[in-house]
């Protein structure tokens, strides 16, 4: 078991440095960043209020994670997530329930995902560009069902799930630490894992060996919807409406850049959901980080395109091949074993 | 017929057929005014898309062009209010900008062997940060030479016109074409697109090749940002979000396999062409809902990839069978 | 002797990688005008020795001299501007440019700095004539099959460098009449003084065409000899260093005595395979012969699911089963290892263990996972078996060489406790001692009970593990050879035989 762990704790390893190193420069800028306080049973402080504002790419990541293990990727979340606030604004101002709308949301964001699913599985379309046609007509739908407006509500059962609290934490770590546990045990307690890699790595010797490839694609896929569904509904109640123009809006790309910087390869096969989970983490970090440091706004593109390319340059094969060189126990490993192919 | 020119084939019809629908309906379509509106409209889009054509031949994505295309307008906007550099001298300062900025990505890709999505991901924040450090407020451009500019056309019989940045995207196009099928580099474009590693074996410099081809790609978004700012007289650091998009749209429309190694640059036009064709008719009829744009544009891409994995499909049975 | 007797000369070429000393010391010599073959088993230090030669890899040690003068390539490019090209077994070629670009890629004729196409094709045509192929040079290399883009290859090749072509394993994916027309033009080229080196796994191709043979085993030089001196058996010993005595001789059941199990009726699938006839009993190992494209491959596909099957039915026992899908077929204990073990045989990143366990857990179905004491079980358990060589059952199978591969898809399929496995060239691209491995484990496994359809090309190995013998020509199963019939010179005539009737 101990074995296990210190697997687990070298493969995050390089995520967790690096979120340490980014929490560290900012509490050197901003002395106030550990401070934490507790206030009507709730939790507050900028750690928390990175775990809080984190809570969508979080969980986009997590389904992004599954889908980029299987070797695909999913462009459309942004736009789903667009959909899936509409709908459940939508449905709550015309009198659904709480439990009703959260379904019909969350049955929402499967149908997307399943629409992507079958493209890329049934169809066999390159997941990137099957995906991205919702990308590119998911907004319209949104705007479709919002009729062009930001559809406000003021149900507080839904708005308690943008800023509500539980056991002191924000309703939205609450749901993203559950949800992103259950995925987890789910994909590693089961061998859902292992042949979601298998798939990733190669998909027709998968096949051939009786794996039901189809399935689960499009299971990824309907994960990856489900995630964005949540996520979608988080963000409409944070603002406590729905804006189909700018809800979701490019965080697919945090969302992959979540993945990337968690280690997972684009290329597909291995994946850790705590990888990626660390990865949206460390983005946001950098977000509320740069904020707090107090560096004017404009900069904040910059800083983080910068510290980004620093993280993946880092990843990148030609790094890792130079700390190989200076490293020799592990290099030699390597190249041996490349001899001996 | 080769295989190769179908998807281009059907984009030509689609684009003819698509017209012909919209003419049947409104028949003030055909007019010169509209094709020259078309033009104009597209321009900077489809100076764009001739770069990201490239880019998709070989094998890659680039997302910064939208972000390069509003930095841009921003530096133009801001050297022209600030300096009293004449805009040529200003042209070629940003144009040089992007192109380095293009060939910088291009480098980064191939050197550290890191994928063209993120790269230029980080680019596009990068530049649209840029952008914001220049300016975040919309920032008019009046200097005379803009009008001047703006006030050359070409006239059409009809009453059309077509505009110098309408002219200047079909002369892009031109030489795109040319670039794509008559020098080295064109086809060095096509072989990466057919595997870096064969292309890499047959002597074609990859590294070369991939730093021209991003910096190309940067080149035309900068020559897409000086039109941009032409079309709109201003800059602003929060324009042109999602042109990417619109671009790789345009390209995939046109015909070109998202995989690289099959595709033309004239497909693109085409493809630009057919996206101003579905703005310009929710325009004439004025009860659609804009949000139909996107809707239809999605789909349209939606039935064109399948077209691509209809003739795949047809044309590997017929292998098959003979 | 002198140097200018050889047109390249490498001395005492040196090669480490950390841990291993890939190549010793080695000297090799070619002459102007021969056909060399260089040989080995893998691992031997063949693709190191040629990758030295090509650039591609920088030696640590020794010279290279071309023409009499010392080179030092620095990388592939360079070793063919230096006169050294290469053709490897995949089609180095890109299949979406022309026929015409491929050949001029890098060099196309320009004028006022534009490609000038038309001179382009016209030259190209002009090469090409010199190799018999009279081609549409516009059209994508696509459209053409591997044979006619190997002679494309080796045009460019040799229009590129012109004193040394190293061709590595050509003919690993050509059938008889093409390794003919490939040969053809080797001659040829030899005798326009070309040295030309010829790695391959076929024996009967080293005999058949080249003129002196250089084996190497374990990085180190074992010998040059002329092909004409050195005899089959002495060859094989030089290669793998042990007497391998009875090289694959069996001891065959004349004739399966066993159940008939299996049952196919009219069963095919249009464009495929035709409908064809089978019965397989248990214990029974059928081989498929028949030369690349008539329809061996496409047989064990069909029989897998691969493909669903358009007419016929499928008989397990007197019981109409339905095999339309891998996981249908798996669910009556079918197995099968594919041709192409790189794209649907091992997943390459994965470990021995998860390659090894993948069917199994498949079939199980992803809520019962296999626990992880019982996977580690299994894995030991095949390592061991089929004498699977690796560091561990942790390390990716990628890392892993093809024979050791090729044993561990075979181990993921008996972990599922098949009952007719399907073997599609099961030998293809691995060393002697592997290859011996392998058929010893048919044999084994035939003996126990199972039956086995086993595809190859090479005809003196199916003689020695099948009891019985598919001919197959043109997409369809011609003749069946069984009992004493099974002789290398019986399956040669039933082939050579229908050959003759196809148009070509």
């Amino acid at each position: 078991m101990t074995a296990t762990i210190r697997l687990y704790v070298n493969r995050l390893l390089p995520q967790l440095i690096a979120l340490a190193v980014i929490v560290a420069a900012v509490s050197l800028v901003f002395p106030g960043f550990f401070h934490l306080e507790i206030q009507n049973g709730r939790l507050y402080g900028s750690l928390v209020d990175i775990l809080n504002r984190g809570a969508p790419v979080v969980l986009l990541a997590i389904g992004m994670t599954v889908v980029i293990a299987t070797k695909g990727i999913d462009l459309s979340v942004g736009a789903v997530m667009a959909i899936c606030g509409a709908t459940a604004a939508s449905a709550i101002t015309s009198g659904h329930s709480l439990a009703e709308t959260l379904l019909i949301t969350l049955a929402v964001g499967a149908l997307c995902g399943l629409w992507n699913g079958v493209l890329v599985a049934v169809l066999d379309i390159q997941p990137i560009i099957a995906t991205l046609v919702l990308m590119v007509a998911g907004r319209g739908i949104a705007q479709l069902i919002t009729e062009g407006a930001i559809l406000t509500f003021n149900h507080p059962g839904l708005i308690f799930i943008g800023s509500g609290s539980f056991a002191g934490l924000p309703m939205p770590v609450v749901i993203w630490l559950v949800f992103g546990a259950l995925v987890a045990v789910l994909v590693r307690r089961t061998a859902l894992g292992m042949l979601i890699e298998a798939i990733g790595v190669n998909r027709q010797a998968s096949t051939l060996s009786g794996v039901l490839t189809p399935v689960l694609l499009i299971a990824a896929y309907v994960l990856s919807g489900v995630c964005a569904a949540i996520a979608g509904i988080i963000a409409a109640a944070d603002i406590r409406g729905a804006d189909a123009n700018n809800a979701g809006l490019w965080l697919e790309l945090d969302a992959i850049l979540a993945v990337v910087v968690g280690g997972t390869s684009l290329l597909g096969g291995r994946f850790s959901i705590a990888a990626s989970v660390l990865g949206a983490i460390i983005i946001q970090a950098i977000n509320t980080g740069i904020l707090l440091s107090g560096f004017p706004p404009e900069y904040n593109l910059i800083i983080k395109a910068a510290i980004i390319v620093f993280i993946l340059v880092l990843q990148s094969p030609r790094c890792r091949a130079a700390f190989a060189f200076l490293m020799p126990a592990r290099g030699a490993n390597k190249t041996t074993e490349r001899a001996a192919k | 017929m080769k295989q190769k020119y179908l998807p281009l084939t059907a984009t030509i019809l689609i684009f003819l057929l698509g017209y012909a629908l919209c003419a049947a309906q409104y028949p003030n379509m055909l007019s010169t005014r509209v094709i020259g509106n078309l033009l104009t409209d597209n321009a900077f889009l489809g100076i764009a898309a001739v770069g990201m054509t490239f880019v998709i031949l070989s094998g890659g994505i680039d997302l910064s062009i939208g972000s390069v295309i509003a930095f841009t307008g921003v530096f133009l906007a801001v050297v022209l209010e600030h300096t009293s550099l004449h805009p040529l001298v200003a042209f070629v300062t940003v144009l040089g900008i992007a192109t380095l900025f293009g060939a910088a990505m291009g480098a980064i890709i191939h050197y550290l062997e890191m994928p063209p999505f993120i790269v230029t991901l980080a680019g596009m924040f990068l530049a649209r940060g840029m952008a914001f450090v220049l300016s975040i407020d919309s920032i008019p451009i009046k200097h005379p030479f803009y009008a001047t500019l703006k006030g050359l056309y070409f006239k059409l019989p009809g009453g059309g016109r077509i505009t110098l940045i309408g002219g200047l995207m079909l002369l892009v196009f031109a030489i795109g074409i040319l670039i794509a099928h008559r020098t080295r580099f064109g086809t060095n474009v096509y072989a990466l697109g057919g595997g870096t590693a064969t292309a890499r074996l047959m002597g074609v410099p990859v590294a070369a090749t991939t730093i021209r081809i991003y910096a190309l790609s940067g080149l035309l978004a900068g020559l897409s940002g000086i039109v941009f700012s032409l079309y709109t007289s201003a800059g602003y650091s929060l324009a042109a979000v999602g042109v990417e998009l619109d671009a790789i749209t345009a390209v995939v429309i046109g015909g070109t396999l998202l995989t690289g190694g099959a595709g033309f640059v004239a497909g693109t036009l085409f493809g630009i062409f057919i996206q101003g064709l579905i703005q310009t008719y929710i325009t004439f009829d004025g009860s659609l809902s804009s949000w139909w744009t996107k809707i239809l544009i999605g789909l349209l891409l939606f039935a064109f990839i399948l077209l691509q994995k209809g003739i795949i499909y047809v044309s590997h049975h017929r292998q098959q069978r003979a | 002797m002198q140097t200018s007797d050889y047109i390249l000369s490498a001395v005492r070429v040196e090669k480490g990688f950390p841990g291993t000393k890939a190549l010793d010391k080695v000297d090799f010599h070619l002459r102007r005008g021969e056909v060399h073959a260089l040989l080995g088993e893998n691992g031997a230090g063949k693709s190191t020795l040629i990758k030295c030669l090509t650039g591609a890899y920088r030696r640590d040690g020794g010279t290279i001299m071309l023409d009499g003068a010392q080179v030092d390539p620095r990388d592939t490019f360079d070793a063919q501007r230096l006169g050294i090209g290469t053709v490897y077994q995949e089609v180095n070629l890109l299949p979406n440019l022309t026929v015409a670009e491929n050949l001029f890629l890098g060099r196309q004729p320009r004028r006022f700095g534009m490609i000038d196409v038309r001179a382009m094709n016209r030259r190209a045509r002009d090469l090409l004539a010199d190799y018999e192929l009279d081609l549409d040079v516009t059209r994508d290399l696509a459209s053409y099959p591997v044979a006619i883009q190997q002679v494309i290859a080796i045009a460019r090749a040799v229009d590129l460098s012109g004193k040394v072509l190293i061709l590595d394993e050509p003919t690993a994916s050509l059938d008889a009449h093409e390794v003919a027309m490939l040969f053809r033009i080797v001659r040829r080229l030899k005798a326009r003084g070309l040295g030309i080196i010829f790695v391959t796994h076929f024996l009967e191709q080293v005999y058949e065409i080249s003129d002196r043979i250089t084996i190497l085993r374990n990085g180190q030089l074992v010998g040059t000899r002329e092909t004409a001196d050195l005899d089959r058996r002495e060859l094989i010993t030089m290669m793998i260093g042990r007497e391998l005595a009875a090289e694959i001789h069996s001891t065959r059941a004349e004739t399966a005595e066993g159940a008939l199990r299996y049952r196919f009726r009219n069963y095919g699938r249009k464009g495929r395979i035709d409908p064809f006839n089978l019965d397989v009993r248990a214990g029974e190992v059928v081989g498929m012969a028949g030369l690349l494209g008539s329809g061996r491959t496409e047989t064990a596909e069909l029989l897998f699911g691969v493909y669903r099957a358009d007419s016929g039915t499928a008989e397990i026992d007197d019981r109409a089963v339905d095999l339309s899908s891998p996981r249908a077929a798996i669910h009556h204990k079918f197995g099968f290892c594919p041709e192409d073990r790189k794209t649907s045989g091992i997943v390459g990143d994965l470990s021995v263990r998860e390659n090894i366990v993948l069917a199994l857990q498949a079939r199980r179905g992803w809520t019962r996972p296999i626990a992880r004491a019982e996977q580690n079980r299994l894995a030991d358990h095949y390592i061991r078996m089929l004498d699977i060589r690796t560091a561990d059952r942790e390390k990716p199978i990628k890392l892993l060489s093809g024979g050791n591969q090729q044993k561990a898809i075979l181990a993921r399929w008996l972990a599922t406790e098949p009952e007719f496995l399907i073997l599609d060239e099961p030998t293809r691209g691995i060393d002697v001692g592997a290859h011996a491995e392998i058929v010893k484990l048919i044999e084994s496994l035939r003996e126990k009970g199972m039956s086995l359809l086993v595809v190859s090309s090479e005809i003196e190995e199916l003689v020695a593990y099948s009891t019985r013998i598919v001919v197959l020509r043109d997409r369809a199963h011609v003749a069946e050879l069984d009992g004493q019939r099974i002789t290398a010179h019986q399956i040669v005539e039933a082939i050579a035989a229908t050959n003759e009737r196809r148009p070509s």
